[in-house]
Protein backbone atom coordinates (compact mmCIF):
# COMPACT_ATOMS: atom_id res chain seq x y z
CA UNK A 1 0.00 0.00 0.00
CA UNK A 2 1.11 3.67 -0.56
CA UNK A 3 1.68 6.15 2.74
CA UNK A 4 -0.34 9.02 2.29
CA UNK A 5 1.10 12.27 4.01
CA UNK A 6 4.29 14.20 2.67
CA UNK A 7 6.49 11.15 1.58
CA UNK A 8 4.69 10.04 -1.26
CA UNK A 9 7.77 7.81 -1.89
CA UNK A 10 7.81 5.74 0.80
CA UNK A 11 6.12 2.23 0.08
CA UNK A 12 4.90 0.09 2.67
CA UNK A 13 4.65 -3.36 1.97
CA UNK A 14 3.00 -6.55 3.47
CA UNK A 15 3.16 -9.91 3.06
CA UNK A 16 5.48 -9.91 0.42
CA UNK A 17 9.19 -11.88 -0.08
CA UNK A 18 11.97 -9.25 0.65
CA UNK A 19 13.70 -10.55 -2.82
CA UNK A 20 10.98 -8.97 -4.86
CA UNK A 21 11.55 -5.92 -3.02
CA UNK A 22 15.71 -5.48 -2.68
CA UNK A 23 16.47 -4.45 -6.26
CA UNK A 24 13.97 -1.47 -5.31
CA UNK A 25 15.59 0.07 -2.90
CA UNK A 26 18.18 0.05 0.18
CA UNK A 27 15.50 -0.11 2.96
CA UNK A 28 14.36 -3.02 3.69
CA UNK A 29 12.99 -3.79 7.29
CA UNK A 30 11.82 -7.15 8.41
CA UNK A 31 10.01 -6.70 12.03
CA UNK A 32 11.03 -9.03 14.26
CA UNK A 33 7.75 -9.15 16.18
CA UNK A 34 6.38 -12.94 15.97
CA UNK A 35 2.47 -11.04 16.03
CA UNK A 36 3.24 -8.72 12.61
CA UNK A 37 3.75 -9.64 9.17
CA UNK A 38 6.68 -8.45 8.08
CA UNK A 39 7.07 -4.97 6.82
CA UNK A 40 9.46 -3.53 4.61
CA UNK A 41 9.97 0.19 3.91
CA UNK A 42 11.21 0.37 0.80
CA UNK A 43 12.53 3.95 -0.90
CA UNK A 44 12.49 5.43 -4.27
CA UNK A 45 15.95 4.76 -5.82
CA UNK A 46 18.67 8.05 -6.32
CA UNK A 47 18.50 9.47 -9.39
CA UNK A 48 21.28 11.50 -11.03
CA UNK A 49 21.58 12.85 -14.11
CA UNK A 50 19.21 9.92 -15.61
CA UNK A 51 20.49 7.29 -13.72
CA UNK A 52 19.13 5.39 -10.95
CA UNK A 53 21.19 4.35 -7.99
CA UNK A 54 20.38 1.60 -5.03
CA UNK A 55 22.91 2.97 -2.57
CA UNK A 56 22.84 6.78 -1.26
CA UNK A 57 26.59 6.28 -0.01
CA UNK A 58 29.18 6.82 -2.31
CA UNK A 59 32.87 6.04 -1.69
CA UNK A 60 36.00 7.51 -2.20
CA UNK A 61 39.15 5.53 -2.92
CA UNK A 62 41.73 7.74 -1.65
CA UNK A 63 44.25 7.15 1.23
CA UNK A 64 43.93 3.50 1.92
CA UNK A 65 46.39 1.46 3.82
CA UNK A 66 45.83 -1.12 0.97
CA UNK A 67 44.08 -1.32 -1.45
CA UNK A 68 42.96 -5.27 -0.39
CA UNK A 69 41.33 -2.74 2.69
CA UNK A 70 40.03 -0.27 -0.18
CA UNK A 71 38.18 -3.57 -1.97
CA UNK A 72 36.82 -4.43 1.11
CA UNK A 73 35.73 -1.45 3.00
CA UNK A 74 33.80 -0.22 -0.50
CA UNK A 75 32.33 -3.58 -0.57
CA UNK A 76 31.25 -3.78 3.08
CA UNK A 77 29.76 -0.10 2.78
CA UNK A 78 27.06 -0.80 0.32
CA UNK A 79 28.15 1.54 -2.55
CA UNK A 80 27.66 1.80 -5.73
CA UNK A 81 29.45 5.55 -6.79
CA UNK A 82 33.51 5.45 -6.16
CA UNK A 83 35.32 8.14 -6.95
CA UNK A 84 38.42 8.32 -8.60
CA UNK A 85 41.22 10.50 -9.21
CA UNK A 86 43.02 11.55 -12.47
CA UNK A 87 46.98 11.36 -12.39
CA UNK A 88 49.89 11.12 -14.44
CA UNK A 89 50.88 7.72 -14.42
CA UNK A 90 53.82 7.00 -13.20
CA UNK A 91 56.69 5.74 -15.38
CA UNK A 92 59.51 4.84 -13.03
CA UNK A 93 57.62 2.57 -11.31
CA UNK A 94 55.71 0.89 -14.08
CA UNK A 95 54.26 -1.61 -12.11
CA UNK A 96 52.49 0.89 -9.65
CA UNK A 97 48.99 0.22 -10.79
CA UNK A 98 45.69 2.54 -11.67
CA UNK A 99 42.83 1.89 -9.20
CA UNK A 100 41.01 -0.07 -11.81
CA UNK A 101 43.35 -3.18 -10.88
CA UNK A 102 41.72 -3.58 -7.82
CA UNK A 103 37.96 -2.07 -8.53
CA UNK A 104 35.53 -3.29 -11.32
CA UNK A 105 33.91 -0.62 -13.60
CA UNK A 106 31.34 -3.72 -14.02
CA UNK A 107 30.38 -3.49 -10.48
CA UNK A 108 30.99 0.10 -9.33
CA UNK A 109 29.76 3.21 -11.27
CA UNK A 110 33.12 5.27 -11.40
CA UNK A 111 33.28 9.38 -10.46
CA UNK A 112 36.13 10.79 -11.72
CA UNK A 113 36.90 13.90 -9.99
CA UNK A 114 39.19 16.71 -10.57
CA UNK A 115 40.51 16.97 -6.85
CA UNK A 116 43.73 19.09 -7.01
CA UNK A 117 42.48 21.55 -9.01
CA UNK A 118 42.70 25.49 -8.35
CA UNK A 119 41.75 26.96 -11.86
CA UNK A 120 38.56 25.80 -14.19
CA UNK A 121 40.30 25.22 -17.24
CA UNK A 122 42.56 22.75 -15.24
CA UNK A 123 39.09 21.34 -13.48
CA UNK A 124 37.93 20.81 -17.53
CA UNK A 125 40.95 19.99 -18.70
CA UNK A 126 41.23 17.48 -16.25
CA UNK A 127 37.29 16.32 -16.63
CA UNK A 128 38.00 15.50 -20.26
CA UNK A 129 40.93 13.14 -19.84
CA UNK A 130 38.65 11.56 -17.30
CA UNK A 131 35.96 11.01 -19.93
CA UNK A 132 38.36 9.81 -22.14
CA UNK A 133 38.90 6.64 -20.08
CA UNK A 134 35.49 5.53 -21.60
CA UNK A 135 33.40 5.06 -18.44
CA UNK A 136 30.59 7.64 -18.54
CA UNK A 137 30.30 11.69 -18.62
CA UNK A 138 29.56 12.12 -14.93
CA UNK A 139 32.51 14.34 -13.07
CA UNK A 140 32.74 15.50 -9.31
CA UNK A 141 33.78 18.70 -10.17
CA UNK A 142 36.20 20.69 -7.78
CA UNK A 143 37.86 23.94 -8.19
CA UNK A 144 39.92 24.49 -4.76
CA UNK A 145 40.57 27.89 -3.82
CA UNK A 146 42.67 27.40 -0.92
CA UNK A 147 45.03 24.75 0.15
CA UNK A 148 44.69 25.24 3.76
CA UNK A 149 41.01 24.51 3.91
CA UNK A 150 40.37 23.28 0.42
CA UNK A 151 37.33 25.15 0.46
CA UNK A 152 35.91 25.57 -2.86
CA UNK A 153 36.57 28.54 -5.29
CA UNK A 154 32.83 29.20 -6.49
CA UNK A 155 33.64 31.88 -9.13
CA UNK A 156 35.87 29.07 -11.01
CA UNK A 157 33.80 26.46 -9.81
CA UNK A 158 30.39 28.36 -11.43
CA UNK A 159 32.88 28.94 -14.77
CA UNK A 160 33.95 25.05 -15.03
CA UNK A 161 30.69 24.14 -14.37
CA UNK A 162 28.79 25.92 -17.26
CA UNK A 163 31.46 24.57 -19.67
CA UNK A 164 31.23 21.47 -19.09
CA UNK A 165 27.59 21.13 -19.13
CA UNK A 166 27.74 22.46 -22.22
CA UNK A 167 30.07 20.05 -23.05
CA UNK A 168 27.79 17.04 -22.06
CA UNK A 169 29.18 15.93 -18.51
CA UNK A 170 26.86 15.31 -16.07
CA UNK A 171 28.96 17.63 -13.37
CA UNK A 172 28.56 16.90 -9.48
CA UNK A 173 29.47 19.59 -7.72
CA UNK A 174 31.72 19.87 -5.04
CA UNK A 175 30.59 23.20 -3.23
CA UNK A 176 30.49 24.61 0.05
CA UNK A 177 27.63 24.89 2.03
CA UNK A 178 26.07 28.36 0.54
CA UNK A 179 22.77 28.62 -1.01
CA UNK A 180 23.17 31.18 -3.69
CA UNK A 181 26.32 28.95 -4.69
CA UNK A 182 24.19 26.19 -4.98
CA UNK A 183 21.20 27.82 -6.83
CA UNK A 184 24.06 28.87 -9.29
CA UNK A 185 25.36 25.63 -9.91
CA UNK A 186 21.57 24.50 -10.48
CA UNK A 187 21.11 26.80 -12.83
CA UNK A 188 24.57 26.25 -14.77
CA UNK A 189 22.48 22.65 -15.62
CA UNK A 190 24.50 20.81 -12.81
CA UNK A 191 23.07 17.26 -12.45
CA UNK A 192 23.65 17.27 -9.03
CA UNK A 193 25.15 19.81 -6.08
CA UNK A 194 27.88 18.58 -3.54
CA UNK A 195 27.80 20.76 -0.13
CA UNK A 196 30.53 19.68 2.29
CA UNK A 197 29.36 19.10 5.73
CA UNK A 198 32.93 20.07 7.16
CA UNK A 199 36.10 20.88 5.48
CA UNK A 200 37.68 17.70 3.61
CA UNK A 201 39.63 15.05 5.59
CA UNK A 202 38.82 17.18 8.53
CA UNK A 203 35.94 14.33 9.87
CA UNK A 204 34.34 17.52 11.93
CA UNK A 205 31.08 16.06 10.90
CA UNK A 206 27.93 18.46 9.89
CA UNK A 207 28.86 21.54 10.87
CA UNK A 208 25.85 24.15 9.21
CA UNK A 209 22.69 21.64 8.97
CA UNK A 210 20.87 24.78 8.60
CA UNK A 211 22.32 25.86 5.56
CA UNK A 212 22.61 21.95 4.45
CA UNK A 213 18.43 22.08 4.81
CA UNK A 214 18.32 25.17 3.25
CA UNK A 215 19.96 23.89 -0.11
CA UNK A 216 18.01 21.13 -0.25
CA UNK A 217 14.62 22.30 0.27
CA UNK A 218 15.18 24.70 -2.18
CA UNK A 219 16.91 22.77 -4.81
CA UNK A 220 15.40 20.54 -7.28
CA UNK A 221 18.52 18.50 -8.31
CA UNK A 222 20.16 16.10 -5.74
CA UNK A 223 21.86 17.16 -3.22
CA UNK A 224 24.91 15.02 -2.06
CA UNK A 225 27.30 15.96 1.16
CA UNK A 226 30.37 15.58 0.24
CA UNK A 227 33.02 15.39 2.69
CA UNK A 228 33.82 15.91 6.33
CA UNK A 229 31.80 13.16 8.01
CA UNK A 230 33.86 11.57 10.53
CA UNK A 231 32.03 8.93 11.97
CA UNK A 232 28.64 6.78 11.67
CA UNK A 233 26.42 9.06 13.80
CA UNK A 234 27.70 12.36 11.78
CA UNK A 235 26.41 9.99 8.61
CA UNK A 236 23.20 9.70 10.47
CA UNK A 237 22.65 13.05 11.19
CA UNK A 238 23.46 14.19 7.97
CA UNK A 239 21.49 11.83 6.21
CA UNK A 240 18.55 13.03 8.49
CA UNK A 241 18.66 17.01 7.24
CA UNK A 242 16.82 15.30 3.83
CA UNK A 243 19.91 15.22 1.95
CA UNK A 244 19.83 12.76 -1.03
CA UNK A 245 23.03 10.92 -0.55
CA UNK A 246 26.89 11.15 1.11
CA UNK A 247 29.41 10.80 -0.44
CA UNK A 248 33.01 9.94 2.11
CA UNK A 249 36.72 8.69 2.06
CA UNK A 250 38.86 10.04 4.64
CA UNK A 251 36.03 8.64 7.00
CA UNK A 252 36.93 4.94 5.94
CA UNK A 253 39.88 5.31 4.48
CA UNK A 254 41.59 6.95 8.03
CA UNK A 255 39.39 4.47 10.71
CA UNK A 256 40.96 1.94 12.34
CA UNK A 257 39.30 -0.57 10.88
CA UNK A 258 38.11 0.92 7.51
CA UNK A 259 36.05 -2.21 6.88
CA UNK A 260 34.11 -2.05 10.17
CA UNK A 261 33.26 1.64 9.62
CA UNK A 262 32.26 1.17 6.17
CA UNK A 263 29.66 -1.46 7.42
CA UNK A 264 28.69 0.88 10.40
CA UNK A 265 28.40 3.90 7.54
CA UNK A 266 26.50 1.74 5.55
CA UNK A 267 23.98 1.54 8.66
CA UNK A 268 23.92 5.20 9.55
CA UNK A 269 23.02 6.11 6.12
CA UNK A 270 19.97 4.08 6.25
CA UNK A 271 19.51 4.87 9.54
CA UNK A 272 19.14 8.55 8.79
CA UNK A 273 17.13 8.16 5.44
CA UNK A 274 14.14 5.98 7.46
CA UNK A 275 14.31 8.69 9.98
CA UNK A 276 14.26 11.36 7.73
CA UNK A 277 11.29 9.63 5.50
CA UNK A 278 9.60 8.13 8.75
CA UNK A 279 9.51 12.11 10.21
CA UNK A 280 10.77 13.06 13.59
CA UNK A 281 8.73 13.70 16.23
CA UNK A 282 8.39 17.56 17.54
CA UNK A 283 11.29 19.38 19.82
CA UNK A 284 9.72 20.00 23.20
CA UNK A 285 10.89 21.82 26.11
CA UNK A 286 8.80 20.36 28.62
CA UNK A 287 8.37 17.25 29.34
CA UNK A 288 5.61 15.05 28.12
CA UNK A 289 4.82 11.83 30.21
CA UNK A 290 4.80 8.40 28.28
CA UNK A 291 2.51 6.69 30.57
CA UNK A 292 -1.12 7.38 31.52
CA UNK A 293 -1.98 10.23 33.76
CA UNK A 294 -4.68 8.46 34.34
CA UNK A 295 -5.30 5.07 36.59
CA UNK A 296 -2.76 6.13 39.69
CA UNK A 297 -3.43 4.70 42.81
CA UNK A 298 -5.31 6.91 45.27
CA UNK B 1 66.43 5.84 -37.19
CA UNK B 2 67.02 8.79 -35.16
CA UNK B 3 66.01 9.43 -31.54
CA UNK B 4 63.61 12.00 -31.01
CA UNK B 5 63.84 14.43 -27.76
CA UNK B 6 60.43 14.86 -25.81
CA UNK B 7 59.06 15.24 -22.59
CA UNK B 8 56.92 12.69 -21.33
CA UNK B 9 54.55 13.17 -17.72
CA UNK B 10 56.99 16.34 -17.15
CA UNK B 11 60.60 14.63 -17.33
CA UNK B 12 62.70 14.91 -20.49
CA UNK B 13 63.20 11.66 -22.50
CA UNK B 14 64.65 10.24 -25.72
CA UNK B 15 62.65 7.74 -27.58
CA UNK B 16 64.09 6.14 -30.85
CA UNK B 17 62.34 7.73 -33.92
CA UNK B 18 60.05 7.50 -36.17
CA UNK B 19 57.45 6.63 -33.56
CA UNK B 20 53.74 6.53 -32.78
CA UNK B 21 52.05 7.33 -29.41
CA UNK B 22 51.21 3.84 -29.79
CA UNK B 23 54.90 3.18 -29.90
CA UNK B 24 55.56 5.40 -27.21
CA UNK B 25 53.32 3.37 -24.88
CA UNK B 26 54.72 0.02 -26.13
CA UNK B 27 58.64 1.85 -25.25
CA UNK B 28 57.37 2.28 -21.82
CA UNK B 29 55.53 -0.69 -21.10
CA UNK B 30 52.25 0.74 -21.32
CA UNK B 31 48.80 -1.35 -22.57
CA UNK B 32 47.25 1.95 -24.36
CA UNK B 33 43.32 0.84 -22.62
CA UNK B 34 44.61 1.70 -19.56
CA UNK B 35 46.14 5.28 -20.24
CA UNK B 36 44.72 8.29 -21.74
CA UNK B 37 47.20 10.66 -24.06
CA UNK B 38 47.39 13.57 -23.95
CA UNK B 39 49.53 15.10 -26.90
CA UNK B 40 50.48 18.80 -26.67
CA UNK B 41 47.63 19.75 -24.47
CA UNK B 42 45.06 17.75 -26.70
CA UNK B 43 43.57 14.03 -25.90
CA UNK B 44 44.37 11.81 -28.65
CA UNK B 45 41.62 9.09 -28.77
CA UNK B 46 42.72 5.58 -28.85
CA UNK B 47 41.83 4.30 -31.86
CA UNK B 48 44.64 7.38 -33.51
CA UNK B 49 47.14 6.69 -30.80
CA UNK B 50 49.09 4.45 -33.95
CA UNK B 51 47.90 7.29 -36.41
CA UNK B 52 49.94 10.22 -34.52
CA UNK B 53 53.80 10.32 -35.31
CA UNK B 54 55.44 11.90 -32.24
CA UNK B 55 57.44 15.17 -33.30
CA UNK B 56 61.03 16.54 -31.72
CA UNK B 57 59.79 18.55 -28.82
CA UNK B 58 56.24 17.09 -28.34
CA UNK B 59 55.43 17.01 -24.89
CA UNK B 60 52.54 14.11 -23.40
CA UNK B 61 50.86 13.62 -20.96
CA UNK B 62 49.59 9.73 -19.74
CA UNK B 63 47.22 9.54 -17.31
CA UNK B 64 45.04 6.74 -15.44
CA UNK B 65 43.03 6.48 -12.64
CA UNK B 66 44.39 6.61 -8.99
CA UNK B 67 42.37 6.37 -5.47
CA UNK B 68 40.63 9.53 -4.65
CA UNK B 69 38.05 11.02 -3.13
Amino acid sequence: MLVDGPFASLRVTRDQPSFTMTRLGPLIFASMSTTLEPTELVDTPLTIGGRHFRSRLMAGTGKYRTNQEMVQAIEASGAEIVTVAVRRVDLDRTKEEGVLHHLSPERHFLLANTAGCYTADEAIRYARLAREAGFNEFVKLEVIGDRETLLPDTAGLLSAARALVKDGFSVLAYTNDDLVTALRLQEAGCAAVMPLASPIGSGLGLLNPYGIRAIKRRLEVPVIVDAGVGTASDACLTMEQGVDGILMNTALAEARDPVTMAWAMRHAVDAGRAAYLAGRMPRREIAVPSSPDRGMLA
Amino acid sequence: MTDLQITVNGDPRRVPGPASLLDLLAHLGLDARSVVVELNREIVRRPRLGDISLAEGDTVELVHFVGGG
